[in-house]
């Protein structure tokens, strides 16, 4: 997508601003290269400096670029939306990682230690962050509680000015290199679902924390199970009050979909420095572009992506600076998870056998590809699947009538569960 | 538009005047009146427009009598139009005709032409399709031929948006120079109009046959499809912008009464089943919104992006247009199929619509070549 639309005097002076800054902080001969279009000099560019995706996270966390939408006082601009797409425009032009390495930490931990966490929190947590100095992963999800995330059964009992907590956890992205968790546990049995849950701060190194690699149908362990064994927990690391953790929870759930929604959680997102654009990968991928069959769903794969960028641009614009993203990210992300999967699968078609069988050691496209598509399943699961998001579309977009819930003002205890 | 990509305050209240009119003046059963007519239209109401909200000569510039706004504003119009199934020649007069005159070069003509479309006196149409029904250049076979100080025409046109009631037509035809525009007097000897059934009858269409039928020549000789070209692609965005606004409608229909609509004593929404339906619509909805605004944006300013999301916009909002419309009957079960429903109205406009000006597949394939693919 071309869409440039010319901005206010105000947004073209933050636009230089910040194309000052990285002209000033980037290896020389990047960014000149990169205007006058020649690859070769970017590559030579790049490959003589010393650019790596850690230390450039870092520097951008450490002066605002990182989340342009926080408060100032924690590590951000105090922004606009604006602010956050223009710095995501000259991110993307410049060929640098469009989201941070630390991607839970700044998309989810952050607003919600920013939303519900003490003064005290945001003070020690939120900066670190944002420089990637302390790694974040997510544990929500459990083996018996999926979709039904409130249904969660990992407790945590209060002991004087510590909770104990004992349970096990799944899907957790990171978990292996995180500093820190966002934990939901359980902290009263006996009343509804929903009601008896607390949001805390787990440190990853407290005695009783085991992660464990899970290998997934990808062959990689990007996703570990996480065992809590009389795990202890400070009462100050709570965020939000005693049996309010779902309301919490419900933050980190939408900037979830936000986080996922808005981007393409492809390589270059997170790495910068290809050269290459995605699209003309794609295209480049298609051995025979003069079938008409294949040529339609080129098209439509050109028209879904385009119309996938608008819709995500269409809702970052209209969401205000400072408020929680609303329930327009869940429709972005249905779309660009089951987006991602139809063009993944295509490829796969497009190239043929050579998907499917290579000679040993001789993998190099074909092994991307195949992990591309494999990977694609799980964009409809992973931040909500694409059923819960359609109910949630339903119910909070359309007004539709919720299900009838079985476990209704049921006390949790008794709520039947695997 | 703004940067954030919503419509103005004053855009806004553009579609609010839009909207209220026509509901006074165009609800169901005036659609349902004028859809059984031959003439397909209430002048009265036509002459109202153009008279209380100058929307024939919204975006036709100030010097030839129109108030000067621009595409965006004939999105909101649109948009408007397709939500209520306004029965009136506005597509193909103020859309297509006015848009043929402007983009021809020929000054003359558009001062002597545009101030009557402006006012909506006069009634323009542009008839450049046949029966072969192809869109393209290659599907203009009528001839011209030097008589005089003008041409006479002769071949067969089909397809003309409610061509058997303008008085003025803009007809494609070769000379030896190549395709080239021609103004034709709708009432002219020679002319025969044939209005043709169609399935959807809020949207007349007829068949015109010019038998040495006197014309005069608009813009250059040989250089007709440069402007009918353009045309076609302000058209196609125009044309998406009706049908997004079909479908917001269809939409709107569908979850209503999922709400409303009570079996197995629960109201039929409340299944996942139904649910899932209604926000599968939602998704496509939005996304032609995106697909339409943004192209709207790009006729706007009038930009080299045009021709790619043109293609975009018409095959991506023909096929929500119709999915909705389907959506709708299904969701409404046995009384959706039923004449007195206004559902199927919006499945035959929105059928109808898909096929207009090439299909998705069409227009899949164009997008293609314009990529460089």
């Amino acid at each position: 997508m071309k869409w440039q639309i010319e901005d206010t005097p105000e947004r073209a002076a933050f636009r230089a601003e910040f194309t000052g800054w990285l002209r000033e902080h980037l290896p020389k001969g990047w960014m000149e290269s990169i205007e006058s279009g020649d690859d070769d000099a970017f590559d030579a560019a790049k490959s003589a400096s010393d650019w790596n995706p850690f230390t450039w996270n870092a520097l951008v966390g450490a002066n605002g670029y990182g989340a342009p939408l926080w408060p100032k006082e924690f590590g951000g601009l105090s922004g606009e939306q604006w602010m956050q797409q223009i710095v995501r425009e000259e991110l993307a032009r410049y060929r640098l990682p469009l989201v941070s390495i630390n991607i839970l930490g700044v998309g989810l931990a952050g607003p919600t230690i920013i939303e519900h966490g003490t003064e005290a929190q945001k003070d020690r947590y939120l900066k670190k962050i944002l420089t990637g100095e302390e790694i974040w992963c997510q544990l929500f999800s459990e083996p018996g509680s999926g979709s039904d995330l409130a249904s969660l059964s990992t407790k945590a009992v209060r002991d004087g000015d510590e909770w104990v907590v004992n349970g096990q956890k799944v899907w957790t992205s990171i978990g292996q290199f995180a500093k820190f968790g966002m934990l939901v546990a359980r902290t009263d049995p006996n009343i509804p679902k929903h009601d008896g849950l607390t949001y805390f701060i787990l440190e990853m190194s407290t005695p009783g924390v085991d992660v464990r690699p899970l290998r997934q149908l990808t062959g990689s362990s990007e996703f570990n199970e996480v065992y809590l064994t009389d795990v202890r927990i400070p009462d100050a690391n709570r965020v939000g009050a005693v049996g309010d953790g779902w309301r919490a929870a419900r933050t980190t759930l939408m900037n979830e979909r936000a986080t996922l929604s808005g981007l393409s959680m492809d390589q270059s997102s997170i790495m910068g420095g290809t050269r290459k654009d995605p699209w003309q990968s794609f295209l480049e991928g298609i051995d025979d572009k003069t079938d008409l069959i294949v040529r339609q769903q080129i098209a439509q794969f050109y028209i879904e992506q385009e119309v996938k960028e608008i819709t995500a641009f269409r809702a970052s614009s209209a969401r205000m600076s400072g408020s929680q993203p609303g329930p327009e990210s869940s429709v972005n992300k249905v779309f660009n998870a089951e987006f991602n999967q139809r063009k993944s699968s295509f490829s796969m078609n497009a190239a043929g056998m050579a998907s499917v069988a290579w000679a040993p050691g001789k993998g190099g496209s074909a092994d991307s590809r195949m992990h591309t598509f494999l990977r694609s399943r799980a964009n409809t699961i992973e931040g909500g699947t694409s059923e819960v998001l359609r109910n949630q579309i339903g119910e909070r977009v359309l007004g539709l009538p919720r299900d009838i819930d079985t476990d209704k003002g049921l006390p949790w205890k008794e709520i039947r569960r695997n | 538009m703004s940067v954030n990509f919503a419509f103005s305050e004053e855009q806004e209240q553009l579609r609010a005047s839009v909207r209220k009119f026509l509901e006074d003046k165009s609800p169901e059963s005036e659609v349902r009146r004028l859809m059984e007519t031959d003439e397909g239209f209430d002048p009265a109401v036509w002459s109202q427009m153009g008279q209380q909200l100058g929307l024939q000569g919204l975006a036709i510039p100030e010097e030839f009598g129109g108030s000067g706004y621009g595409f965006i504003e004939m999105v909101v119009v649109l948009e408007e139009m397709g939500r209520s199934l306004l029965c009136a020649p506005y597509f193909s007069s103020v859309v297509m005709a006015a848009n043929l005159l402007l983009n021809s070069g020929d000054d003359a003509a558009k001062k002597e032409l545009l101030p009557g479309i402006a006012s909506g006196e006069t009634i323009a149409t542009v008839a450049y399709v046949e029966e072969s029904g192809i869109w393209d250049e290659s599907g203009v076979t009528a001839t011209a031929t030097k008589a005089g100080d003008g041409y006479t025409i002769s071949g067969t046109k089909s397809f003309v948006l409610d061509g058997h009631t303008a008085n003025l037509l803009l007809v494609a035809a070769r000379t030896s120079a190549g395709v080239s525009i021609f103004a034709v007097d709708g009432t002219a000897s020679g002319v025969t109009r044939t209005l043709l059934q169609t399935l959807d009858t809020t949207r007349k269409q007829a068949k015109i046959t010019l038998a040495d039928a006197p014309a005069r020549l608009i813009g250059t000789e040989g250089k007709g499809w440069d402007a009918l070209g353009k045309t076609l692609d302000q058209a196609v965005v125009a044309l998406a912008a009706e049908q997004v606004g079909g479908s917001q409608f269809c939409m709107d229909m569908a979850v209503q009464y999922a709400k409303d609509r009570m079996q197995f004593g629960r109201p039929i929404g409340s299944f996942q089943a139904i649910k899932h339906k209604c926000a599968d619509m939602l998704l496509e909805v939005e996304s032609a919104k995106s697909a339409a605004y943004y192209a709207g944006w790009a006729a706007a300013e009038d930009n080299d992006e045009l021709p790619t999301v043109a293609c975009l916009a018409k095959s991506y909002c023909s096929e929500t247009y119709f999915h909705t419309a389907a959506e709708n009957i299904q969701i409404h079960g046995g009384i959706g199929f039923t004449w007195e429903h206004p559902a199927h109205l919006y499945y035959k406009r929105a059928k109808t619509s898909e096929l207009i000006f090439g299909d998705p597949t069409y227009h899949r394939e164009l997008l293609c070549q314009r990529l460089g693919i």
